[in-house]
């Protein structure tokens, strides 16, 4: 695993981390659970953990296939799917344009030009209630501890989830040509145990 | 790190297969078209009276079409006009493309063998119906000689010649006896009241085998021993290989040999996807010392530039634009086009064939007259030692018909290179297709017009700045005086009475290639010229439909006639707004073709969503309705989705941006608006469909946008102003 | 070697696993009526059936078809193909052609599962099937037709 230093010049690009220390150790960009260790306050530090979480959760590698509405995004600038394809009964397209009706059981790079098809089994859009584009930190952080708008787990099979599944763990094997979710699924699998275990205190807002 | 290599290489393995002709994946691939078209039919003709009409013993005509089919229905289209001199039947008709053969299909508007201008119809109208004529002449001739009855006696109906005595036949009982009997001269052609085909809605004759997968293209030829090759082409227009490195692409499995051609350099293997494959493992240096390497920015500004010193005059009407300054009121905009690429749906491809006699080809060739010498040029054949079959092609817009025969000497290059008799299928990917030039001349149009205290025009000038698509190739000698027409048509010779005019044009250069593209000049200058006016319709207070009326020239009765009969179908009242959905109009000619439309746009969050078009079309005698509706709308589609969304832009540095159909946008269904066709009834000689409808529905949509949000689009796409 | 069910024969292929379906179909097995139009499943000019579903082979890696059934545009049968076809060609919904193999698979599949369209049901189903041509004014008339003639 290769830690890099992020520079206090990157951070000052990034307002939202002017809380924080300026000097930090990150894995592809996210920080491991012990940059946290120095937060005395419990709950801060359970905030401050989601808040890295959300580094990951806000990527478009998760957030374009968690739309509020009926049509994925794509790319990093989030555009809606092209060609357009719709979210259908069971959020895996419409008849005659599934979800698999393109993507396949793995990535597939273009033999014609740049870049891949992404692919995994099974691909499909998240449900609904678990969109989250537009959304903030805080109401996102309410809808995973929800039940209801989190796929019916509790926070053992969140942690679960987040850990090991596959279609998350795509996030950083998107395929040639595509830009992985920031650190590994081992670490956010790790900052969402430490936040669960912190009391998965949610961001203010 | 170049490498010099023998022929034995590659060729060795598989030169033995190649030569051998007669094997089943030959006979398929070779009868082309015919394959598709002629079930029932034999080649065995017993009655050939003319290079188009051939009669077979079933009772099957197949009509010799000199004209490609890719869509714009040639194949029905002139059959039809076969099938009424021969009162046939339509169910006995077939079609099939002709060879390449200069001397007998030449295109009688081009003095050589081609497609294009939406000359098809026009320049054949009469030549097929001679054609048609002369073998029922010639059927009924041998009817009367058999029978012992007067020819005079003699009528057909259906493909079935009877006599009153009772005696009848179908055309192949008696195309032995035909086959004997001399051509007429000049055989006599029906009135158009006698007709019985013309102008109904005959089915295609190629639908059935294009919805069932059974139609052979130019990719679908597969030659025993075939060869499948891709070439690396230079990113940038104008560059050439300076060094490439083959040892990866050589590694990969199926590739059996890498060349340089002038074009690039060519990956040959034994499937499409190994020579992909080790094009993709090729590692080629380029240099850019010639190549363009301004961006699509840069050039508008320079063109832009050109267009303010207001170019060379091209038309000069009354004073021209001497009135404008001085007016009381000067509207002025700069409109600008981009680049854009055809795409046809079959990206360019072509098999040939080279044995130790001679060669054959196969390819979707618009331009056989010139694909066919620069094959036979490139590799050293003689003229009757080569052969071009004229495939159907997957669409072409423009983008086939090469003046520079690129594709044809390109292929030729392929096979030259692998150095000995073999097949080689010759494939361009979508991004060949589009990063390959041969664009749609990025254009820029100035245009000024002058208002005098009372909203009277005082001048209109419109300098159009592009490069010309004539000039450097063979149709350079239809220019004159340096100017080139396809640069401009459409600004100059405008259908109203404007007072005085002045169109500019400013010649530019650039190593970006550029082509004609589906109605040329007027892809540009329809929509110019029409929002224009619109604007300044605007300006007078007047209103779109009734101020075009009242500039409409005396002469131009067929423009007043579309825009009148279009208004009708739209019911309009002058009203440009109604709820959410505003109404644009707009009209224009092109290759005598007259075509208005009237758009219905609502606003779709921040983008123009366009529900209805009614379209009114003037082309002279409607031949078949049917294929004239269906151009009008894919034309309307086809330039629809390119005002939207289509742009093909060169980065800094000279590479071009777009690269496949995710970020060069093609319109959609659901992007599709519902389309009402009238065809304007005429016995004038019938002209073309297949371009005239794309012009109006730029501005129309224009129009509508600018009634409904105040906003004038005047740099192309919609989408571009939209997200700026 | 990759073996699977063609049109309701069995084929096998040795070609490396990553090469896509719609090159095997045509390179390999000569089955040329599904069409090459992008590479990378913005087209659908190259639309199979796999398994009863639609899908597009260029970006279908022929080991994932193993044991599976395909159809192409040659194999299909059944009365919503057939419907389709009629009504394809009863409106001479073709021009180039180019495309119309993709256009019959996605319509088809669009009616197994949907025997009377909307014409959102159209959209989403044929969205992802180009027609340069733009023939989509007679590809929506077309399935309402083929939708009526089902219905009978």
């Amino acid at each position: 695993m290769r830690k890099t230093i992020l520079t206090a010049a990157l951070l000052c690009a990034a307002p939202a981390f002017f809380a924080l220390p300026t000097l930090a150790e990150t894995v592809n960009g996210l920080r491991t659970v012990d940059e946290f260790d120095g937060i005395e306050d419990q709950t801060e530090r359970s905030v401050a953990l989601f808040s890295e979480m959300m580094a990951v959760i806000e990527h478009p590698r998760c957030l374009n296939c968690h739309p509020v509405g009926d049509t994925p995004r794509q790319g990093m600038d989030m555009h809606p799917h092209v060609p357009p394809v719709v979210r259908g009964d069971a959020d895996f397209g419409a008849p005659g344009m599934r979800c698999n009706t393109c993507h396949g059981e793995e990535n597939f790079a273009f033999s014609t030009g740049e870049g891949s098809i992404p692919g995994h089994s099974p691909w499909q859009l998240a449900p609904i209630e678990m969109g989250w584009v537009g959304k903030s930190a805080s109401e996102i952080c309410a809808q995973l501890k929800d039940p209801a708008r989190n796929g019916g787990k509790d926070m053992d099979a969140l942690h679960e989830h987040n850990a090991t599944d596959g279609l998350v763990g795509w996030g950083w094997e998107p395929g040639k040509g595509r830009e992985p979710a920031p650190g590994t699924q081992e670490i956010f699998g790790q900052l969402t145990k430490a936040w669960i275990e912190t009391g998965s205190a949610c961001p203010e807002g | 790190m170049t490498q010099v290599l023998s022929r034995r290489n590659f060729l060795a393995s598989s030169a033995g297969l190649v030569i051998s002709m007669t094997l089943p994946l030959a006979a398929r691939a070779q009868s082309g078209a015919a394959a598709a078209f002629q079930s029932g039919a034999t080649d065995e003709a017993s009655f050939a009276p003319n290079a188009f009409v051939r009669v077979a013993p079933d009772d099957t005509v197949t009509v010799i079409i000199k004209h490609i089919e890719f869509g714009q229905g040639p194949f029905t289209g002139l059959a039809t006009l076969v099938a009424e001199e021969m009162d046939a039947d339509w169910s006995q008709m077939r079609a099939e493309n002709a060879p390449a053969n200069d001397e007998l299909y030449k295109n009688l508007a081009f003095g050589m063998q081609g497609t294009g201008g939406s000359t098809a119809m026009a320049n054949s109208y009469m030549q097929m119906r001679k054609a048609g004529a002369a073998a029922r002449a010639m059927l009924v001739a041998a009817a009367a000689e058999d029978w012992g009855v007067p020819e005079s006696e003699i009528t057909i109906s259906k493909g079935q010649i009877s006599h009153g005595s009772g005696k009848s036949s179908g055309f192949g009982a008696l195309a032995e006896k035909a086959a004997g009997l001399t051509p007429p001269e000049d055989p006599p052609v029906k009135s158009a009241d006698q007709f019985v085909l013309i102008g109904t809605d005959l089915p295609k004759l190629d639908t059935r085998a294009k919805s069932t997968g059974t139609a052979i293209f130019t990719m679908d030829v597969y030659r025993e021993g075939m060869v499948t090759v891709v070439v690396a082409h230079p990113p940038k227009f104008g560059a050439t290989v300076a060094s490439y490195d083959d040892s990866a692409a050589l590694e990969v499995p199926g590739v059996q040999a890498v060349r340089q051609i002038p074009q690039g350099v060519a990956v040959y293997a034994t499937s499409t996807h190994a020579a992909l494959r080790g094009r993709e493992a090729l590692s080629v240096e380029w240099d850019d010392s010639a190549a363009e390497t301004r961006s699509s920015a840069a050039i508008f500004e320079a063109f832009s530039k050109a267009a303010s010193e207001g170019g060379k005059d091209a038309e000069m009407l009354g004073d021209g634009a001497a009135g404008i300054d001085g007016a009381a009121q000067v509207i002025e905009a700069e409109f600008r086009f981009p680049y854009l690429a055809h795409a046809p749906m079959e990206p360019l491809d072509g098999v040939i064939e080279v044995r130790e006699e001679g060669a054959e080809v196969w390819m979707g060739s618009q331009f056989p007259a010139l694909d066919k010498p620069t094959i036979v040029q490139t590799l050293g054949l003689s003229p009757e030692s080569a052969q071009l079959n004229v495939m159907l092609a997957g669409g072409s817009f423009g983008r086939r018909a090469q003046d520079t025969a690129h594709f044809a000497g390109e292929l030729a290059e392929v096979a030259k290179a692998a150095g000995g008799p073999g097949s080689f299928k010759l494939v361009w990917t979508r991004e060949d297709d589009l990063h390959g030039g041969y664009y749609r001349p990025l254009t820029v149009h100035k245009m000024r017009a002058g208002l005098d205290g009372d909203g009277k025009l005082t001048g209109w000038e419109d300098v159009v700045v592009n490069q010309s698509i004539m000039a450097g190739g063979p149709m350079a000698q239809m220019m004159q005086d340096g100017m080139d027409p396809t640069s401009y048509e459409g600004s100059t010779k405008m259908p109203y009475d404007l007072g005085n005019v002045r169109v500019g044009w400013a010649q530019q250069e650039s190593p970006v290639s550029v082509l004609w593209w589906r109605s040329v000049g007027h892809t540009h200058t329809g929509y110019a010229t029409e929002v224009f006016l619109d604007m300044v319709l605007e300006a007078q207070g007047k209103d779109p439909v009734q101020g075009r009326l009242d500039l409409i020239r005396e002469d131009a009765a067929r423009d007043r006639g579309v825009l009148e009969k279009v208004a009708e179908m739209a019911g309009w009242d002058g009203t440009k707004v109604k709820g959410d959905k505003a109404y644009g109009v707009a009209v224009h000619e092109s290759f005598e073709t007259y075509v208005a439309q009237i758009a219905e746009v609502s606003d779709a969050g921040g983008y123009p969503r366009v529900h209805r078009v009614w379209c009114a079309v003037d082309c002279g005698v409607a031949v078949n309705p049917n294929v004239i509706r269906a151009q009008m709308e894919g034309g309307i589609g086809y330039g629809l989705g390119s005002v939207l969304f289509d742009e093909i832009t060169l980065a800094d540095g000279g590479a071009v941006l777009q690269s496949n159909f995710d970020n060069y946008r093609m319109l959609r269904i659901h992007e599709m608006p519902e389309v009402t066709v009238e065809i304007i009834a005429s016995d004038a000689d019938p002209t073309g469909v297949g371009e005239p409808g794309v012009p109006p529905i730029g501005p129309a949509v224009s129009n509508a946008w600018r009634a409904l949000t105040g906003k004038s689009v005047t740099e192309l796409p919609f989408l571009k102003t939209m997200e700026a | 070697m990759v073996s699977f069910e063609l049109n309701g024969k069995d084929v096998s292929v040795d070609v490396p696993e990553e090469t896509p379906l719609l090159w095997v179909l045509r390179d390999e097995l000569q089955m040329t009526g599904t069409k090459f139009g992008c590479g990378i499943a913005q087209c659908g000019a190259c639309t199979v059936m796999l398994n009863g579903m639609t899908r597009r082979s260029c970006v279908t890696p022929v080991s994932m078809v193993d044991g599976s059934s395909v159809t192409t545009i040659e194999g299909i049968d059944g009365p919503e193909a057939e419907a389709v076809q009629a009504a394809w060609e009863g409106l001479d919904v073709p021009q180039c052609g180019w495309c119309q193999s993709g256009q019959v698979m996605s319509a088809t599949a669009l009616l197994m599962e949907i025997p009377k369209p909307s014409d959102e049901d159209i959209d989403n189903a044929m969205a992802g099937n180009i027609c340069r041509c733009a023939t989509y004014v007679r590809i929506r008339k077309a399935i309402h037709d083929a939708a009526d003639k089902l219905e009978g």
